[in-house]
């Protein structure tokens, strides 16, 4: 290896403070000095550190925005997710292929630019959509591509250093489009810290159970409750971690919240670290927002200089707290909590087994609460505002707001903050639908929703959700887009167990053999017992929900398998024309026939 | 009243299965007594003389005879049973799944570090190989799976009985448990 990178490499690892823990940081910046991470590299990584190699490979391999192999210079991230296959992406990819005269997934000849495609990432209400370097570029026509690329050859307008100014505004619109009393309503900066630090932290805990809030990642834990768990546990610190790394297909509304209402969050997590006697939070920032991290800091510091992040807040002898922002690096189970704690130590983003809760046994081992973005804004207003104000807000379960994702088939697509318990019919009347055929609400992972029930509610005694909402009009064929989905589970299932390795190919390949034309009422019969298998025998939520696109959409639209099915009986999918194929060739004659 | 047929087969797998199936010791004295076998590696007959009620496979399917020999058990036996972690998966040697065929034989054959003279065996009694290993449920319909590697004896005798006397099998817990 060059002498100049095992310095660079030293270096690097000297600005983290030769702390194995901030492996994700030194593997991010060894990436963006050095363009990828090679063998060699790792090595002086694993060297320096003093590590086993094997413990760095471990961690690189995991992460899609982690190369190994030489990129070009500029590398283009097209996502290829449902809602922007929706809206033209395919076109938009032949126009980089043709310009580039390259396919996706390679490089052209002069090592200048990369295409790749990369899942959802947090564009969908303005599709299609690209990371170039780590830029996000919007609605992109074919006809932009050549300026695209031109712009990128200049060199300039897609430099990655530029992010650390401000964010490029222009390139991502916010589609706010109903701003709720929670959320996104004015703040004065420090009003809820002032307000927890009159209070001693049980009794922050106890205005934040009072006020019936639930985590808003989906799951619906009372956060109250989860905060005293945290408190309670004996540890020698305690964290508190935002999970920021919303990577459910669909779902925008962190984004947006951390451009539009970012020092409500940071108020929530300070509150939250009084409550829980944390003296360091941490913001877990998925990588495809890193365009979002030099302004997320400048807030940090303007917070630290007014005296609400530091050491005393609002001048409290003792309350003292500070905020870390992570970067991720692209892997969807990175949103489960224990691979996020685990993607924060710098391992890999494998979750963890459950119990113990991150609560007892979380970042470092420590008591750690981790919550979404929209619980801990939630959580600060309830400070500022008052649990009887927030219950007001939302139904007896589900109270306060909700700021849902909303893209696909439909006039306006965005963010809404919505009040819980909203009827989706009245969802879909305010974002203009005509007529969808389904509704996909939570996301890949929640339920896919049939006309019949749009009088269903959005909270969590009804349909519970993260926040994403897809709508699909009538002429979309329903079935490509489970699998579509189903794919996507595929691809990023961490490995670690058995029925969502391999459960999550089977189900794939028994659609595809549906989807052909190929299937059999018995092969609907065992899609749903393989699919149940997947979802009760699973280690961690990304698995148990892989099955959700085929197990909702059977029990909601069975009529379109059916017509797929043509009989009762078996149908192998095994092809023995196909299978024996090879072996003629190798032989060089056909295979001899048994007579019976 | 006639006894009720049992016939068995070995496919792609290491014959386990069915010594696990002979270590139901003494009681296939009681076996014996309860059925008849037919086509079998047991008794050596190799071709079926009619009907059969139960039909027992180890293996996966990896060759062109593979397919013939479970095609004809489909044929002719009113429940199939596919026994054995191969059967069921491919086991052990769908290994070679992961390797291109071509790249297998000529690694086996011809490239290997022990290989003198090698060629390619290609007498025509040597059936030829499919792509990759096959589970057997994707080339026939398989009414009962018994996991195991091998299942156990006493698997294969509740399993057994249940099924002549006309039961759906029910295994407790500790004849599927492994670790």
């Amino acid at each position: 290896m060059a002498k100049d990178q095992s310095s660079t490499i030293k270096e690097i690892i000297t600005e983290f403070g030769n702390d194995r823990h901030r492996l994700m940081d030194i593997a991010l910046k060894v990436q963006s000095q050095l363009g990828y991470i090679s063998e060699d590299n790792m090595e002086a990584i694993a060297q320096t550190l003093g590590i086993p190699l094997v413990e760095v490979r471990d961690m690189v391999s995991f992460y899609s925005f982690l190369p190994r192999e030489k990129e070009g210079k500029n590398v283009i991230h097209l996502c290829n997710a449902v809602v922007e296959k929706m809206h033209g992406m395919d076109l938009v990819a032949k126009a980089f292929e043709k310009n580039l005269d390259i396919p996706f997934g390679s490089t052209t000849e002069d090592k200048k630019i990369t295409l790749k495609y990369t899942p959802c990432m947090g564009m969908s209400d303005q599709p299609p959509s690209a990371l170039i370097n780590c830029i996000p570029v919007t609605k992109i026509c074919p006809e932009d591509v050549p300026g695209i690329i031109e712009d990128i050859i200049k060199g300039s307008k897609y430099s990655c250093e530029k992010r650390a100014s401000s964010i490029p505004a222009a390139q991502v619109e916010t589609n706010l489009m109903k701003e709720g009393e929670v959320i996104f309503s004015p703040m004065e900066r420090g009003a809820a810290v002032r307000s927890a630090a009159i209070r001693t932290p049980d009794e922050v805990i106890d205005e934040i159970t009072s006020s019936g809030l639930r985590g808003r990642g989906g799951a619906g834990f009372p956060t109250g409750m989860k905060w005293g768990f945290c408190r309670k546990a004996k540890g020698d610190d305690h964290y508190i971690i935002c999970n920021a790394d919303e990577g459910e297909p669909g779902t925008f509304k962190d984004r947006v919240i951390l451009t539009e209402a970012p020092d409500l969050l940071f108020e929530g997590m300070t509150v939250a670290g009084y409550a829980l006697g944390a003296k360091e939070g941490l913001l877990y920032l998925r990588g495809e927002y890193a365009y979002l991290l030099g302004y997320l800091e400048q807030i940090l510091e303007s917070r630290r200089h007014l005296g609400l992040l530091g050491k005393n807040i609002v001048a409290k002898e003792g309350f003292d707290f500070d905020i870390r922002i992570q970067l991720g690096a692209g892997a969807y189970i990175c949103g489960e909590e224990s691979s996020l704690i685990e993607s924060l130590e710098g391992k890999r983003g494998a979750p963890r087994h459950r119990p113990p809760f991150p609560v007892t046994d979380g970042y470092m081992h420590q008591p750690t609460s981790v919550n979404n973005v929209e619980t801990l804004c939630c959580a600060a207003r309830v400070l500022e505002k008052g649990a009887d104000w927030f219950k007001q807000l939302g139904t007896k379960d589900s109270t306060g707001t909700k700021a849902l994702s909303v893209s696909g088939d439909c006039k306006h697509p965005g963010v809404y903050e919505i009040e819980l318990g909203i009827a989706i019919n009245d969802l879909l009347e305010m974002v203009g639908t005509d007529h969808p055929q389904a509704v996909q609400i939570g996301g890949p992972s929640g339920n896919c929703v049939a006309p019949k029930d749009f009088g269903r509610k959005i909270c969590f005694e009804d349909i519970a959700t993260g926040g994403s909402v897809i709508v699909f009009g009538k002429k979309r064929n329903l079935l490509e887009i489970v699998k579509e989905f189903t794919e996507f589970f595929n691809d990023e299932s961490c490995g670690w167990c058995t029925p969502c390795r391999a459960g999550t190919t089977i189900i794939l390949k028994m659609l595809d053999k549906i989807l052909e034309g190929r299937g059999s009422m018995q092969d609907l019969e065992m899609l749903k017992k393989v699919g149940n298998t997947i979802k009760t025998m699973s280690r961690c939520g990304l698995g148990q929900s892989a099955a959700n696109p085929i197990l909702t959409t059977l029990q909601n639209f069975r009529n379109l398998y059916e017509d797929l099915c043509k009989t009762d009986e078996y149908i192998p999918p095994f092809d023995y024309e196909k299978a024996i194929s090879v072996g003629v060739e190798i032989a060089g004659r056909d295979p001899v026939e048994e007579e019976e | 009243m006639a006894k009720p047929k049992v016939a068995t087969t070995h496919m792609t797998g290491c014959f386990g299965c069915h010594m696990s199936l002979l270590d139901i010791d003494e009681r296939i004295v009681d076996l014996i007594q309860l059925v008849d076998f037919d086509k079998s590696p047991i008794n050596d007959i190799k071709k079926f003389t009619g009907p059969v009620d139960v039909g027992i496979i180890e293996g996966g399917v990896s060759t062109q005879e593979n397919v013939e020999v479970l095609r004809m058990f489909r044929k002719y036996c009113k429940i199939l049973v596919a026994v054995g972690e191969c059967a069921l998966t491919g086991g052990i040697p769908s290994l070679r799944n992961t390797v291109p065929l071509k790249e297998c034989v000529e690694e086996a054959y011809l490239k290997g570090f022990t290989v003198v003279d090698g060629v390619i065996p290609n007498d025509p009694d040597i059936p030829l190989l499919l792509d990759r290993v096959y589970p057997c449920h994707e080339v026939v319909k398989i009414d009962y799976f018994l996991p195991g590697c091998p299942p156990p004896a006493d698997a294969y005798w509740a399993a057994l009985t249940a099924l002549l006397e006309g039961r759906e099998p029910e295994l407790p817990y500790e004849l599927i448990k492994y670790d």
